[in-house]
Parts: C-alpha cells; sequence; structure tokens
C-alpha cells in the first residue's frame, strides 16, 4: 500500500488488490492516502471474517471496515461489481474517481466475483473514457499544493518536476507544512469530507428496476444484485409490486435515492452477505417512512433467489 | 543588550532548506541536523539536480526531516518510508531517492521492509540517524538499545540484545555500507558522496546523540555527553566484518566503511531486462 501510494506521487496509476487479512493490514497507509489525497486503487476481494475466516469463501463483511477502516473522520469512494464484466468497467471508474477526487478508491469485490469465469468485452482503447488528475499551472515558486480550486480539490504535481512537494500524513496547511491546532484540522478535515459530499450525486450510481409501481424494494450490491434482481423477477412474474436497487456505489452511500424510494415503497429488503450493515444504513435514510428487513447472511455461499424471493412474498402479505 | 541588526548571512546549506519553516523542532544535541547537513553537502558534492532530489521519511524526531527541506519530501507512516520510496523509484529511477529515518522506524516497524529491499537490492539510499532510543515517543526501548542501558521502558536494564544494523544490511545483500556518528560530519559527507554515486541499496548508520531520553538515563547527562563518548571510543576501520561492528558500552565504537561492492543490476532493471527479452522472444516467434 505505501507502495501504490509513493507510485502514484511519482506520477503513474497505481493499484493493488487483497481480500480482507491484507485490507485490515494496509488501513494505515490507506489513512496517509487519504490525508495526502493520493490517486489509487484498492481491490478488496472479500472474503469470511473476522481473521483469517473463510479463505477462498465468498462474504461481504468488509463493507464498514471499507467506510471506516482507518482511523479519524473520512470520506472514501467504494464501488461493488457483481461479475468479472463489471468488475473490469468499474475498475477503470474507480480510477477515474481515484485521479478526479483524489482519494483512494476500493474495488469492493469478493470471491464469487473474483474467482468466477465469465465473458468480458474490453472496448477498443479510443472507446474507454479515462480521466487524469489536474495538475498545477503555476510555476513552482506559487505552488502550493493543498490549496483546493473551487471543486475542493488541489491539483497535484508529481516528485521530480522541480515543485519541491511537501506532503505529510499530519494535519496540514495548504503548504503541506504541518500545523497541528484546531484551526487547520477543522479546515483540512471538513474539506476531506466535504470534497467527496458536495459531489455525491456525480459521484454516486445505481441500477433501478421496476420500480415505478413498486411497493417492495431490494437493495442489494455486488454479485448478491444477481440473485436479487433474479428474485425480484420472480416476485414480478406472479404479480407482486417489487423493484430493484442495485447500488453500484456503496460508499458513498445512495442517500438520496433511498430517501426518494421510502416516500413510495413500503419495504426495504436488503440481502447482503454479513450481519446486516448496509441495512443500518438503509434503515438510516428510510427515516421511519418505511419498514426494512435485512436478509443477514454470514457468508461461505451466496444467498439464493429463491430466499429472496420467500422474503418478498413474505413482507407482500403484511 | 538588544540586538540592532539582523544577521545577513544566510547558513550556507540554506538553498536546501524551506527556512520559513525553521526553527526546527530537535533538541539541543541532537544528530539528526549534522546528519541532514552532510547529505546536503554530499548532494552538492556530487552535483545533483535539486529538482531530481526526492526525500522519503517515516515517523519520529526523523520523520519531520522531510518537511524542512526545498526538496520533494513525503513524511510518511511508522515505518513504512522504503516501501514508499520503492513506489516512486519504480516510477521514476531517474530520480535520486533517499530514505532518511530513525532507528525505531527502520529497524523495528520497518525492519521487514528495510531487509526486502537490500534483498531485492532496490536502488535506494538509506541512512539511519541511530540515537538508540524512541526519541520522541518518550526514550521507550529501541531494537538497537545496547544491551544494559536504561529506557524508560526498561529502569532496571535493557536484558535484549540489540542489533547491530550494519550486519543486518550487509547480511541482506546491501552493496553499501559504512557507519558514521553526526560528529564525523566531514568523513559522513565523504561516504554519503560516496554511496550517491552508486547504484542499488545503500545503507549508512549514523550514531547520533539524544541527550534528552537516552543520554539523560544513561550517565551522559550533558549536551555533549554523548558526542564526547563518540569521540572517545570511536576507531576508524574501513572494510571491517560488520559481524565484528556490535555496539557496546564501554568498548571501542567503529566506524568506517565496511562493505562497497559491485552487484548484478537491481532486481527492477533484471526484470526490464527479461520483460525485453521475453518480447523479442514473441517478436521472433511471429
Amino acid at each position: 500500500m505505501a507502495a501504490i501510494l509513493g507510485a502514484s506521487w511519482a506520477g503513474a496509476k497505481s493499484m493493488t488488490a487483497t481480500s480482507g487479512p491484507g485490507l485490515s493490514l494496509m488501513m494505515e497507509n490507506f489513512g496517509l492516502g487519504v490525508m495526502m489525497e493520493v490517486p489509487t486503487v484498492v481491490v478488496d476481494i472479500q472474503r469470511g471474517g473476522p481473521s483469517t475466516g473463510l479463505p477462498t469463501l465468498t462474504a461481504q463483511g468488509d463493507v464498514m471496515q471499507a467506510r471506516w477502516g482507518s482511523h479519524g473522520h473520512y470520506e472514501i469512494i467504494a464501488l461493488a461489481p457483481d461479475s468479472p464484466q463489471e468488475a473490469f468497467d468499474l475498475t477503470i471508474r474507480c480510477f477515474n474517481l481515484a485521479e478526479k477526487y483524489r482519494v483512494p478508491v476500493i474495488l469492493l469485490a469478493s470471491e464469487t466475483v473474483g474467482l468466477s469465469a465469465g465473458k468480458v468485452v474490453v472496448p477498443p482503447e479510443d472507446e474507454i473514457k479515462l480521466i487524469d488528475r489536474k495538475k498545477p499551472t503555476v510555476p513552482p515558486g506559487e505552488y502550493l499544493p493543498y490549496r483546493p480550486d473551487e471543486d475542493l480539490i488541489p491539483p497535484m504535481a508529481s516528485a521530480g518536476e522541480g515543485y519541491a512537494i511537501c506532503a505529510t500524513g499530519l494535519t496540514h496547511d495548504e503548504k503541506g507544512y504541518p500545523e497541528t491546532n484546531a484551526e487547520t484540522q477543522e479546515k483540512l478535515v471538513r474539506r476531506l469530507n466535504d470534497k467527496i459530499r458536495v459531489h455525491l450525486e456525480e459521484i454516486v450510481d445505481v441500477e433501478e428496476e421496476h420500480l415505478e409501481d413498486a411497493e417492495i424494494a431490494v437493495v442489494s450490491y455486488g454479485q448478491v444484485s444477481r440473485p436479487a434482481k433474479r428474485a425480484v423477477k420472480m416476485a414480478r412474474d406472479e404479480g407482486i409490486k417489487a423493484g430493484s436497487i442495485k447500488l453500484i456505489t456503496v460508499w458513498p452511500f445512495a442517500e438520496h435515492v433511498i430517501r426518494k424510494w421510502a416516500k413510495q415503497v413500503e419495504w426495504f429488503i436488503v440481502p447482503e452477505l454479513n450481519y446486516g450493515q448496509i441495512y443500518l444504513e438503509v434503515r438510516r435514510e428510510a427515516c421511519g417512512d418505511s419498514k426494512v428487513v435485512p436478509i443477514p447472511r454470514m457468508g461461505g455461499r451466496l444467498i439464493t433467489p429463491q430466499e429472496i424471493y420467500q422474503e418478498i412474498k413474505k413482507v407482500s402479505k403484511n | 543588550m538588544i540586538r540592532e541588526e539582523e544577521p545577513q548571512e544566510l547558513h550556507p546549506m540554506d538553498w536546501w532548506l524551506r527556512s520559513e519553516r525553521l526553527p526546527h523542532i530537535w533538541c539541543a544535541g541532537c544528530g539528526i541536523g549534522p546528519t541532514l547537513y552532510a547529505w546536503t553537502r554530499a548532494l552538492d558534492r556530487v552535483g545533483i539536480d535539486k529538482k531530481k532530489v526526492v526525500y522519503v521519511s517515516g515517523i519520529g524526531c526523523c520523520g519531520r526531516g522531510s518537511g524542512y527541506l526545498d526538496v520533494d519530501g513525503f513524511h510518511t507512516t511508522h515505518g513504512r518510508a522504503i516501501p514508499f520510496a520503492v513506489g516512486i523509484k519504480l516510477v521514476k529511477p531517474e530520480l535520486c531517492v533517499s530514505v532518511i529515518s530513525g532507528d525505531g522506524d527502520l529497524f523495528s516497524i520497518g525492519g521487514n521492509h528495510f531487509i526486502h529491499a537490500a534483498r531485492r537490492n532496490v536502488d535506494l539510499l538509506v541512512i539511519c540517524t541511530n540515537n538508540f532510543i524512541y526519541g520522541m515517543t518518550g526514550g521507550q526501548l529501541a531494537a538497537t538499545t545496547p544491551q544494559r542501558d536504561y529506557s524508560t521502558t526498561t529502569p532496571y536494564g535493557n536484558t535484549e540484545p540489540a542489533f547491530n544494523t550494519p550486519y543486518l544490511a550487509d547480511a541482506s545483500g546491501a552493496v553499501y555500507v559504512a557507519r558514521w556518528t553526526s560528529i564525523h560530519v566531514r568523513l559522513l559527507e565523504r561516504s554519503i558522496a560516496e554511496a550517491l554515486g552508486m547504484k542499488g541499496f545503500r545503507y549508512i548508520e549514523v550514531l547520533s546523540p539524544c541527550p534528552v531520553n537516552y543520554g539523560r538515563r544513561n550517565r551522559l547527562r550533558e549536551v555533549d555527553d554523548i558526542a564526547k563518548w563518540f569521540w572517545e571510543f570511536s576507531v576508524v576501520k574501513h572494510e571491517a566484518d560488520t559481524k565484528e561492528v556490535q555496539i557496546e558500552r564501554g568498548k571501542p565504537l567503529i566506524l568506517g566503511n565496511f562493505v562497497k561492492k559491485e552487484k548484478k543490476l537491481s532486481c527492477y532493471e533484471e526484470l526490464k531486462e527479461l520483460e525485453e527479452r521475453v518480447r523479442a522472444a514473441a517478436e521472433a516467434k511471429k
């Protein structure tokens, strides 16, 4: 993790890949990446935890670790692919988001995606949209490495370009110099969070299906989206008004999407391979406007469409 | 008496410093300043373009150094200065990357990174200011505290043997290994300049006084007591067997340029060569 931060400071687009235990180890430097505002990508192929847990078997237990794993209060971006194709597409998007917002981005996949084989269409190079980080436009003497533009994101010089970058994990001012006092902390940490928060709607990507008249919405992410969508289709075939919200962006959380549908649907069903992590986020945003039920599974195998369908059927009778 | 004029003369190494950040945080008698002085003089001596100089540090008193020098400076996490530097070096091999950090950072939490970077012969200069203690955090026992010495966590004396860091570097494969002290500034400068002129993993240990957190508890109470210990006990022995240079109180401190060897390209360059060979073979098949 330290090496990909260094590589990014030298101007490269860098990434690393791991699973839960590795992610735990990386969290220290993940925080450094957030503080130094380093664009980089970390792929987490989630497996069952805690600890060594379930090697090579699936889970989604790292959702909150992705969000809060390093110490301090910060915002990050995490995307969850449901298939090899999406893993390919979203990895590109992860890089674009990392470069644009100067933040480490997590591709929150899981064993079912990481170890499955599937058709992947690689588009021609010129059809792939790539975003590169903003570079300073002023000469070295005038460059302040942590002075943000209006979008709250500062341009980033690379090592060896003559800008004499000063970067530290300590609370720092716009010059990058350590300033360990309450005022600087207030200003810096607010901006590190706000640069993601104010761009929430631009960052968040969800896939909505059959929601127009839905009374029940299944909220899912990652590979669980596939049985979830199947279950919604099974329910529709039975005449149950069910719809699906697939969170492609897990973090920042799609607050506005859940709030919007909470006014319409009576039930949210949240199937996930943990004891209820995104379930709590949905419940928070539903604000009592609709009821929220989890389908928690601790991992080791996928949730089947039937299991989700049974839950849809059960709530539809209430 | 009030001084009427500010002194006009700058420090000779001001060109390398972010002087607006001074005064620094280091205590009187600390060895980090002289080490940085020797490093910048060596950079001048070798004639390295300031724009190409990168200084990576970890955590601790020495970690703060990267923020005082007017070069690309990265103050990273505890023990992770070396892998951070490896990342920079992989992307821009043309940069002159130095890791200057403390003994706690490089040999305790960062010990693994140190031995593996040496084993891979990564093209880095690593300078360790060894003050035998965790200075910034209050004088706790370090992996380099000499046996029987005192620290805040070993008030009755240290029972653990200390790392002999030149031996560790040598055994792990470093191409250049030297030890000096922060009072041997000229010799240190010459050694750093020699190392800067080489390629591969180069290691220089700089014995460095910490009067506040090491000296005070080890009968070296005055600011210059440790410097006096270094002066009285040091013996220069170039090419000494690194096995024989363990630091023990009351015994000679062996200094010198111990190891200097030619070694095949660093593993990354070898990897590049391999890549070229494989590509050429693939081309030939077509």
